[in-house]
This record gives C-alpha cells, sequence and structure tokens, in this order.
C-alpha cells in the first residue's frame, strides 16, 4: 500500500506511546524507507526527533491524533514543572537560610502604579486640611450622624427592601418614601431637621443600581454605581437579623487624598464609641477601586480563633463622580469625575 | 528664604492658606506661610502682580486681608485690612500706579480703591450682587471690567466711577419670549482693541464690542454641559482657552466660534487657568490639587505638579517658565553634542575616502566606477546610461526618501557626502 501521508503528519512527536500511534508510526517509517533514502530515519521511542521550529500540535489534521498529541504536550509540561518543584524544594532543604528568595507572584496590586497623590501619615498639610474639611464636626465629637434614605421616584421590589435593609445596618436612620420630590428641595429641610447624610439608592428595572451620598450641611456628594447586591434571604449561612447596636467600621486600603476623602465620608455615617457594644462589624473594602461592603457578626472563640457570620446586604461600589457642596449636579463643582476614557486606559492605575 | 521664592515661576493660592510657588525647571514646589498656625481664614482668593517688575504679590484672603509677599525675601512683608469678611469673598484684586493704588472687588458688589496705606477706601463702586469675578484691562490699567450672577458685564474706568463706560445687555429672550438667565464666570479683554470676552456660568462664551453701539454680545460660542469657571487668553490671539466644572479644557476659536480642541488630563473642577505671556503654554489649576501646564500647540500636558490642597488661584510670571540658568547649562551639553557630531562626521569623510579608493582597485567595477562616483558625487538626481538607469533610479528613490527623512532645512555639506555614501553601501548591496 503506498501512503502518500502529508508531510507534517510524519513529524509526530515520539515519546511515550499508545498501541494506535505504535502502527501510524511504523507504517510511516515502512513508507519512508520505501519512498526516500536519503532522508533520516526516524528513531523510535527513545530518542527526542528534531521538529522544523515552526511545527505546533495545532497543524495535525487528524482530530484524535491531534487530542492525543496534546495529551502528551501537557503531560510533558507538567512534568517538567514537577520536576523544578522538586529541584527547588531539594535546594531550599540543602541550603536553609541561604537558599534563593522565594519568587512572589506578580498580581495586578503588586504592579500597581505609584499614586503621587498617596496620602504620608505624617505629612502635615493633609493632616490640617482634613482637620478642616467638612467632617471636621463629626471628627470633633459635635454632631451625631443622623441619615435619611430615600430611592428614585417609584421604587420597586429589590431597591425598597434594600433600603429597608440598610436602615437596619446604619443606626439612626430614616427610610422616606420619595414621592416625586426635587433633591433640592428636601435637602434644606433635612438641615432644618439636623439630618447629616441624605442617601438616596437610584434602581433601574427593579434593581438597585446608583447610589448619591450627600453630606448634609455643605458637605461633599458622592455618586457610586452599585452592583452585585445581595439581599438578607439570599446569603447562604447567615445570622440573625442584627440588631440596634452600632457596628465597628472597617475601612481597607483607602490610600489616596481622594481615598481618604471618601473613607472618612463612610466612616462619618456611624456613630462614634470606642467602646464597642455588640459584636457587629460594618466592613468597606476598597481593591482596585471598588468597594466592598460587607456587615457581620463576630465572636471571639479564644485568643487566636473568630467565628463570623455574614448578616445583612452585601453590595459594591464603584466611585463615579464627587462633588463640592449638596446635591448640584448641573452647577455644582466637582471635586473628581470619573473619566473612563483617560482613567481606565491603564489596568494598573488606581485612583482611591 | 529668598532662594527659594526667587526661581519660582507659578504661584498659586490654595484653601487652606498656603501660597505655593512652583519652580518648574527645578521641578520643586514650596510653600510659603504667613503665620506658624494654618487658618482656614487665610483661604487664598485672589492673587495678583504688586508692580510691573513682578518682585512683590498680592495675596487676598478670605478673612479680607490683602498681604504683599516679596519674592526676593521670600516671606510676607505686609499686610492690610481691606474689608470685612462678612461682605464675600475676594473677587478681584488690581493694582494702578505701579503698586500706590490698590483695587478690590467683593462677592456683594462693593468696588473699592485703597490708596497709600489708608484704612478708608479713597472710592467705592457699587456694581451690582453676586459679582463673580472683576478683572483688569492690562493696556488702559484704569478700566476693570465685572461680571456675575444676573449681573451682566459693565465696564468701569476708575478715573470716572460715576457710571460705566460700557454695559452688556442680556441676550434676546428665546423662542417663549422668557428671560434668559446669565451668569458671567469670567472676563478677559482682548489686547490691541476694546473687546471683552466672558464665560457664562450657561456654558456660553460671549465677546463683546464697547465700540459698536451693539451692547449685545458680537459673538457667541458654547462649550460642553457645564459652567466655565475660568477664561484666558493666549498671547498668540484669535482664541481662548476656557475651563468648566467638570474639569474640562478647550481652546476656542474666537473668530468663528468652534472648538479648536480639549486638553486632557483634568479630573476636578477649574478653578484658575492662564496662558503664559510669550510661551505657547497654558497652566490650570483646580479642585483637583494637581498644577498641570499643557503646550498649546499639541494640547499635552508638559508638567504635572501634585500639590495637595485645593487650589483657588494661579498667578504665573512672565519670564521663561524654564529657568534661564538652568537652560544655560543646556546650551553647553547641546554644544558639547553638536561637537562629538562633528567628530563623527569628520570620521566619516575619512572612511568615505578610503571607500572610494577601494573602488577604483576592483576590477569587476572599474567601467561603473567612475560613472557611478560622477553621479554620486555632482548630481545625486542625475540619470545616467541605460545600464545604470536602475541603478541611479534606486539612487534617486534612496536620496529622495533620505531627504525626506531627515530635516530639509539643515542639510551640510557633510551630511550629503554622508548620504551619498550611504547610497553607495546600499547600491553594493543590492548588486551583491
Amino acid at each position: 500500500m503506498d501512503i502518500t501521508e502529508v508531510p507534517v503528519t510524519q513529524k509526530g512527536k515520539s515519546k511515550k506511546k499508545k498501541t494506535k500511534s505504535d502502527e501510524m508510526k511504523n507504517a510511516e517509517q515502512s513508507d519512508k524507507m520505501k519512498t526516500d533514502g536519503v532522508e533520516v530515519k526516524e528513531e523510535k521511542t527513545e530518542a527526542n526527533v528534531v521538529f522544523p521550529p515552526t511545527f505546533s500540535v495545532s497543524e495535525i489534521k487528524n482530530k484524535q491524533r491531534r487530542h492525543l498529541m496534546f495529551m502528551k504536550l501537557k503531560q510533558e509540561k507538567r512534568k517538567q514543572k514537577m520536576e523544578l518543584k522538586k529541584k527547588k524544594k531539594s535546594q531550599e532543604k540543602l541550603l536553609g537560610k541561604k537558599a534563593p528568595p522565594k519568587q512572589v507572584p506578580k498580581t495586578i496590586e503588586n504592579q500597581r502604579v505609584y499614586d503621587e497623590t498617596t496620602v504620608d501619615p505624617e505629612d502635615e498639610e493633609v493632616a490640617f486640611d482634613e482637620a478642616t474639611d467638612e467632617f471636621s464636626a463629626y471628627f470633633n465629637g459635635i454632631t451625631n450622624p443622623k441619615v435619611l434614605i430615600t430611592t428614585g421616584d417609584r421604587p420597586r421590589g429589590r431597591t425598597v427592601k434594600f433600603c429597608e435593609q440598610l436602615a437596619t445596618v446604619i443606626p439612626h436612620a430614616h427610610v422616606y418614601y420619595r414621592r416625586g420630590l426635587a433633591l433640592k428641595r428636601i435637602i434644606p429641610q433635612c438641615i432644618a431637621r439636623d439630618f447629616t447624610y441624605l442617601i438616596v439608592v437610584n434602581e433601574d428595572r427593579k434593581v438597585p443600581n446608583g447610589l448619591v451620598l450627600c453630606h448634609l450641611p455643605e458637605g461633599p456628594t458622592a455618586h457610586f454605581k452599585v452592583s452585585s447586591v445581595r439581599l438578607r434571604k439570599e446569603m447562604k449561612r447567615r445570622g440573625k437579623d442584627p440588631t440596634e447596636h452600632s457596628p465597628e467600621v472597617i475601612l481597607n486600603n483607602f490610600t489616596t487624598r481622594l481615598g481618604h476623602s471618601i473613607g472618612r465620608m463612610f466612616a462619618a455615617l456611624f456613630p462614634q464609641n470606642p467602646q464597642f457594644v455588640g459584636r457587629q462589624v460594618a466592613t468597606f473594602h476598597n481593591q482596585r477601586d471598588f468597594i466592598f461592603f460587607r456587615f457581620h457578626r463576630y465572636i471571639f472563640k479564644n485568643e487566636k480563633k473568630v467565628g463570623m457570620q455574614e448578616l445583612g446586604p452585601r453590595f459594591t461600589l464603584k466611585l463615579r463622580s464627587l462633588q463640592k457642596g449638596t446635591f448640584d449636579s448641573k452647577f455644582g463643582e466637582y471635586e473628581w469625575v470619573l473619566k473612563r476614557h483617560e482613567m481606565d486606559a491603564c489596568r494598573r492605575k488606581f485612583q482611591l | 528664604m529668598g532662594e527659594n521664592s526667587r526661581p519660582c515661576t507659578v504661584w498659586l493660592g490654595s484653601e487652606t492658606g498656603i501660597l505655593k510657588g512652583v519652580s518648574v525647571s527645578r521641578r520643586q514646589a514650596f510653600n510659603f506661610c504667613d503665620s506658624s498656625q494654618l487658618s482656614r481664614q487665610h483661604e487664598v482668593r485672589t492673587l495678583c502682580w504688586a508692580d510691573e517688575a513682578e518682585s512683590e504679590l498680592l495675596v487676598g484672603a478670605v478673612d479680607g486681608t490683602v498681604k504683599t509677599f516679596s519674592m526676593e525675601k521670600g516671606a510676607f512683608t505686609d499686610m492690610r485690612s481691606c474689608g470685612d469678611p462678612a461682605e464675600g469673598n475676594f473677587v478681584g484684586l488690581a493694582v494702578l500706579d505701579s503698586g500706590a493704588t490698590l483695587v478690590t472687588c467683593v462677592e456683594s458688589g462693593l468696588l473699592r480703591v485703597w490708596r497709600d496705606e489708608s484704612s478708608e477706601p479713597a472710592t467705592e463702586i457699587r456694581v451690582g450682587s453676586d459679582v463673580a469675578r472683576m478683572r483688569q484691562n492690562p493696556e488702559h490699567r484704569h478700566k476693570v471690567a465685572t461680571g456675575g450672577k444676573d449681573n451682566c458685564l459693565k465696564v468701569w474706568d476708575l478715573e470716572n466711577p460715576e457710571k460705566p463706560v460700557f454695559t452688556a445687555k442680556n441676550l434676546r429672550d428665546d423662542w417663549l419670549s422668557l428671560r434668559q438667565p446669565h451668569w458671567v464666570k469670567d472676563m478677559a479683554f482682548i489686547p490691541g482693541s476694546d473687546k471683552v470676552v466672558t464665560c457664562t456660568g450657561y456654558h456660553q462664551v460671549h465677546v463683546y464690542d464697547p465700540s459698536t453701539p451693539q451692547r449685545r454680545p458680537v459673538l457667541e460660542a458654547t462649550f460642553g454641559e457645564y459652567p466655565l469657571t475660568a477664561l484666558s487668553l493666549p498671547a498668540a490671539g484669535g482664541s481662548a482657552v476656557v475651563g468648566n466644572t467638570h474639569g474640562q479644557i478647550a481652546v476656542l476659536d474666537l473668530r468663528k466660534g468652534l472648538v479648536r480642541g480639549c486638553f486632557k488630563g483634568l479630573s476636578g473642577g477649574v478653578r484658575a487657568l492662564q496662558c503664559h505671556a510669550s510661551q505657547p503654554l497654558v497652566a490650570s489649576c483646580g479642585l483637583d490639587r494637581f498644577l498641570r501646564i499643557h503646550s498649546l500647540e499639541d494640547r499635552r500636558v508638559q508638567h504635572k505638579v501634585y500639590l495637595k490642597s485645593r487650589l483657588n488661584c494661579l498667578l504665573l510670571a512672565s519670564r521663561q517658565l524654564e529657568e534661564p540658568a538652568d537652560s544655560q547649562g543646556d546650551a553647553e551639553q547641546e554644544v558639547k553634542e553638536e561637537d562629538e557630531a562633528d567628530d563623527v562626521w569628520d570620521a566619516m569623510e575619512q572612511v568615505e575616502e578610503r571607500e572610494e579608493n577601494l573602488k577604483r582597485k576592483t576590477s569587476e567595477e572599474e567601467e561603473d566606477n567612475p560613472k557611478r562616483k560622477a553621479s554620486g558625487d555632482e548630481n545625486p538626481t542625475q540619470k545616467t546610461a541605460d545600464e545604470e538607469g536602475e541603478n541611479s533610479k534606486r539612487e534617486a528613490l534612496s536620496d529622495t526618501s533620505g531627504e525626506g527623512g531627515e530635516n530639509p532645512g539643515k542639510k551640510t555639506s557633510e551630511e550629503e557626502e554622508a548620504q551619498t555614501q550611504k547610497n553607495k553601501r546600499k547600491r553594493k548591496k543590492a548588486q551583491a
């Protein structure tokens, strides 16, 4: 039988073979010996065959053979990796302390471009700026937080439940229906009734998707995009409903000047009380410019172990704009605006 | 202290009360503060040069005081109280008679002229309420313009303070016969004429011409959807640079009223803009705590400096932005580089001569050599015999491409020789 095979298939890798490929290989070799005597005879299992550098497994047209070759390739690679690991481990054991240090894998957080607005804790100017900004009244203990939560006009389903649950999480929070009132008219009334915060939850198709957080006397207004909202009944292994105690607040990873302002905004939502009562904690964790909100109840079993139950809603925020002054999206001055084409162009540069 | 302030070419006032001087060439920013205690009462609202020589700065603060800052000493030398903080913040500061007279304007509309250290104003004019800005005409220094919310542009002559020289009229009622709202936020005088450009809170830019009987704007241009907060005119003329509350800065053409381009990079509202007096640069500062200097020609950021407080106002020195002392150093380096380059060219000449010798010696190319040399040395684009038609074409192409690539204006004989030598190399390669 004169099998005229395509040249590519002749260059099969000679590794640990299965029966099928063995047969094919024999056929090939016999074929070669018949047709070209000049070519170098391909050896069998032991020695590696020399391939032209442009060969790749994907060029084999036969699906089964291709799959086989690919599996073999993977096994080879895995083997090499395991050998390397073993080598490294044995080296480490031998050398002990003198062994070369472990390589740290690159992550996006590792590769973050250094932001020049990162706050230095000893910077006097920034400290003065923060000490005299709009939140100074809260941080000096002069005012207590009082929050008004409302929605856009005609809220539906999930948004209403979300607002109710938010009100249980934030102490001294009151939920009111919007009823088509203009925000610019609500704000002076809130100020007259000593509210310190106004939260407006915006919704789209019965799902909350935006949050406007306005600090009241004359404070900044932050507009966030809300995503991944999980209400209480959707939480797995959750505990009982949160109690009336004020939670602790954890603010993670707000390093830049803008991050500091936003962190202070979140902190000013909750009453200050250094004597923690009720083992509840609200966490605002910033990672890659997304702020993750979680609400837990914890209990220390002993010095080292902690048991945690997640209660309460869980959502993700992304800052879209920070405006100086109370809510005035048309004529207000913006301290920071997210400009996607300029700021989101680099994957390793973050603003918060 | 003086050594810090002397090289600074950009001066900024911040909300924390600190006067910041930035030396762009040295890439350093210096803080100058009046008292050891920072206070929000000292928040800087306006800045202006006290004299033509720009040796002193006048700083207007929220508490109604105007302080003098000396560049030589690098410290605040004088302070005078010019008004009550209850009347509102300063919106404009100007100087007449080379420092002897001070003109201040506050938000409530009181424009005052202070003479010679007296505590009472010599003249007081009421320019309306809710004034947003007062600016002085750089050519006719006794003329000032004011404007504000629902307060039309008015040009005042300080020598005849009774009536304004020019009062603008509001735009025509719109198609529903409703009065158009009017909010002048910033203005500038166009040098060489009487015209005034204003930018409004309703994202419009208007040009008024007092020499014509028309009191309504002569030209109207719009940009963006947010209030325009700052305006500046480049030295070249015919255009205006505006900034809005969203951090967008654009250069508008004042002949047709079109947007010519945007300056990118700002993330917060623009508080102050200024174009350099001679160089094509524009400096901007705002609520995002950065000073940015863009080039007007290619609209790219040249310098970006982080200054830790929100910035309210900005002042550029008329001299070169990059310090002359440093630029001398650069010039020396350039001279050195040119010397090196000359050496390189000299070396290349010698090599070329050797090559010619080589060519003469080779027997294969003996016939072609004189023709090629002739074509190469005398006139590169000259076409020779048919045999070498291709060669010469190739040479011509490579020549023209080479010429196009390099700067045509700067061709010296050395460069030309080097080029022809390169071409010869290419021809050799092609043949081989």
